[in-house]
C-alpha cells in the first residue's frame, strides 16, 4: 500500500500568535502569545478549561480562520488555506448523511488527482480497516453508534495522508467505555502510522494518556501556561495510577492559574 | 402496506355510502346533491368518448411545461438567494411577498398582457409555483450545517465542487419539500387559470368545470373535481413520496414507511 505511507511527517511551528473576538460589543482576547513548536510525529494534547482558546486555535492550525497576528509554518511554508495537509476532526462528527460509510471516507480522496479510483477505493478500505469498520462500508451514519461514528470520522481524516492531524475534542461526546476503546485505537494507530497529531480536550486525563506533550492553556486571556513532557510507556491505559499522578499535577496546576484568573475551577 | 391500503379503502367505501345514503334521503335537491352513481355515469361516459383523456392530457401538458419552467427558474433563483444577501434582500423579499398572493390574482393581469391564450395560462402557473420553490430552496441551503462546508473545505473541496458536492446535497430534502409544495401551488394555479381563462386552444380539465357550472351540472363539477384530486394524490404517492421516503431512509429524518 505505497500510497498510504505517510510523507515525511510535518513539523509545525506556532510563532507569536494572537486572535481577538468582538463579542456583543465586549473584546475578548482569545489567544495571546501563543508559543509551539511541534515536532514530526509527535502527538500533542492543548488542554484548559472550556474558553481558552483551544479550538480557536486548532482553527487557525486548519487555516479555517485567521490569525490577527503572528506566524504559523508547516515544514517551513505558512498555512493560509484550509486543505488536506491538515485535516480536522470536529468534536461533532461532520460526516455527510448522504453518502455511506465507504463514501465518506473517499469524499477527500476524491479531491486528489494523482489517485486512480482503485487505489482510492483501496485506501479507503485500508482505513476502514484500521479504525475496525471494514464491515460497514455501506451503512449510512445515521445507523451508526456515536463511537463508530467518530471512527469513520477519523479514517476519513486520515485516508487522504495529512500531514497533520487535528483533533478538536473528538470523544467529548461519547461514553466513558466507548471513550476508553478509542483511546486505545488512537494510539495503536497513531504508534502504526506515525502522524503528527495536535489533539484539544478539556480532560487533562485524557490527554496524559494521549500526548508526548500536554500543553496547558489558560483562559482569559488565552495562553499556554506550561508544557509537561508525559514518557509513560504505551500503550498507556487511562485508569493507570502512575498515569493519574501525572493528571492529578497537572489539574492541581491548572486550578492555580484559575484561581489566579479569578475564575471558578471546574 | 396491505393493511393500510384495506382501510384507507373501506374509508372512501363507507364516504361513498354515506354520500349515496343522503342522496336518498332527498334533504337537498337532487340538482345540487348528484348521487355517486350519477358522478360515476358521467365520467364513465366522457371516459368512453375521450373527452376526459384529451382534457386531462392538455391539462397535463400544460402543468408539466409551468411547473417545469417555475423550477427551472426557481432552483437556480433560490440558490443564488440563499447565497448572496443582495439577492435575498432584493429577490428574497419579492418572492415571500408573492407567495402569499392567490394565483387567482395573477388572472387579470395575465389576460390583459397575453389575452385569452396559452401564455396567460402558462404565466399565470409559473406565477404560482415559482416563489414557493424559490423561498423553500432558499430556506434549504441556508439550514445546511457549515460544519459540513468546513469539513469539505479541510479536505480540499472550493467553489463548484463544494456546491455539488456539499450544499446540493446537504439541502437535498429541503429541495424536493420545495419542488413539492411548487407542485402544489402549480396544480391550484393552473385549475384557476383553466377555470378563469377560457381559450380555444385546448380544454382542459377546468375548462369542464367550468361548463359544468354553466350547465348546472353538478355530477359534471363534482366529478372533475374528483379527477382533479386523483390526479394530484398520483404525482405525491408515485413521485414525491417514494423520493421523501428514500431522503428519510438515507439522512435518518422522521420516520420511513
Ligand atoms: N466566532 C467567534 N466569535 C466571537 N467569539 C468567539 C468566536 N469563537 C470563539 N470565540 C470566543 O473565544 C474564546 C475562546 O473560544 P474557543 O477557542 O472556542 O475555546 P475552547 O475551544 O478552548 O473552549 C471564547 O471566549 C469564545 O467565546
Ligand atoms: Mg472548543
Amino acid at each position: 500500500m505505497e500510497t498510504c505511507v505517510a510523507e515525511a511527517p510535518a513539523k509545525l511551528s506556532v510563532h507569536n500568535i494572537e486572535k481577538e473576538f468582538v463579542l456583543q460589543g465586549h473584546k475578548i482576547h482569545a489567544l495571546e502569545d501563543i508559543h509551539l513548536d511541534i515536532e514530526e510525529g509527535e502527538f500533542v494534547c492543548l488542554v484548559g478549561p472550556s474558553g481558552c482558546g483551544k479550538s480557536t486555535l486548532l482553527n487557525i492550525m486548519a487555516g479555517l480562520s485567521k490569525a490577527d497576528r503572528g506566524d504559523l509554518r508547516l515544514d517551513g511554508n505558512p498555512i493560509d488555506h484550509p486543505g488536506p495537509h491538515c485535516l480536522v476532526m470536529f468534536q461533532e462528527h461532520a460526516l455527510f448523511p448522504w453518502l455511506n460509510v465507504l463514501g465518506n471516507v473517499l469524499f477527500g480522496l476524491k479531491l486528489k488527482p494523482h489517485l486512480s479510483p482503485k487505489e482510492r477505493l483501496e485506501v479507503a478500505r485500508y482505513y476502514l480497516d484500521l479504525v475496525g469498520l471494514s464491515n460497514f462500508e455501506k451503512a449510512y451514519i445515521h445507523e451508526l453508534s456515536g463511537g463508530m461514528r467518530q471512527r469513520v470520522a477519523l479514517a476519513r481524516a486520515l485516508a487522504p495522508n495529512p500531514r497533520v492531524l487535528l483533533m478538536d475534542e473528538p470523544f467529548a461526546a461519547l461514553d466513558a467505555l466507548t471513550r476508553e476503546q478509542l483511546y486505545g485505537d488512537l494510539q495503536r494507530i497513531w504508534m502504526q502510522r506515525k502522524k503528527t497529531i495536535v489533539f484539544v480536550t478539556h480532560n487533562v486525563r485524557e490527554a496524559v494518556c494521549l500526548g508526548d506533550r500536554v500543553v496547558l492553556f489558560s483562559p482569559r486571556p488565552g495562553r499556554i501556561r506550561q508544557i509537561y513532557d508525559v514518557d509513560l510507556p504505551r500503550p498507556r491505559d487511562i485508569n493507570s495510577i502512575n498515569l493519574a499522578v501525572h493528571a492529578t499535577e497537572i489539574t492541581t496546576a491548572l486550578k492555580g492559574y484559575l484561581k489566579e484568573a479569578g475564575a471558578v475551577a471546574e | 402496506m396491505i393493511r393500510r391500503v384495506s382501510i384507507a379503502v373501506c374509508f372512501f367505501i363507507g364516504l361513498l355510502l354515506i354520500w349515496e345514503g343522503l342522496f336518498r334521503l332527498r334533504i337537498w335537491s337532487p340538482v345540487l346533491l348528484p348521487s355517486p352513481v350519477a358522478v360515476g355515469a358521467y365520467l364513465w361516459e366522457i371516459a368512453c368518448d375521450g373527452i376526459l383523456w384529451s382534457a386531462a392530457a392538455v391539462t397535463l401538458r400544460r402543468i408539466i411545461l409551468g411547473y417545469g419552467c417555475g423550477l427551472m427558474l426557481g432552483l437556480p433563483l433560490g440558490l443564488l438567494c440563499s447565497r448572496l444577501n443582495f439577492f435575498r434582500d432584493t429577490l428574497g423579499l419579492i418572492a415571500l411577498g408573492l407567495q402569499t398572493l392567490p394565483s387567482v390574482c395573477w388572472v387579470p393581469l395575465a389576460l390583459l398582457w397575453f389575452g385569452q391564450t396559452e401564455s396567460a395560462m402558462f404565466f399565470i402557473v409559473i406565477m404560482g409555483s415559482l416563489w414557493s420553490v424559490i423561498i423553500a430552496i432558499n430556506t434549504g441551503v441556508r439550514q445546511v450545517p457549515p460544519i459540513y462546508v468546513r469539513a469539505a473545505r479541510t479536505m480540499g473541496s472550493r467553489g463548484m465542487h463544494t456546491w455539488l458536492k456539499v450544499f446540493l446535497p446537504a439541502a437535498l430534502p429541503f429541495i424536493v419539500s420545495g419542488m413539492k409544495q411548487g407542485w402544489a401551488f402549480a396544480w391550484r394555479s393552473l385549475m384557476a387559470a383553466e377555470i378563469y381563462v377560457t381559450i380555444l386552444t385546448g380544454f382542459g380539465l377546468g375548462h369542464i368545470l367550468h361548463y359544468g357550472r354553466e350547465l348546472n351540472a353538478m355530477e359534471q363539477v363534482i366529478g372533475i373535481m374528483g379527477v382533479i384530486l386523483v390526479i394530484g394524490l398520483l404525482v405525491d404517492k408515485l413521485f414525491f413520496s417514494p423520493v421523501e421516503s428514500i431522503l428519510h431512509r438515507r439522512w435518518g429524518t422522521g420516520s420511513a414507511d
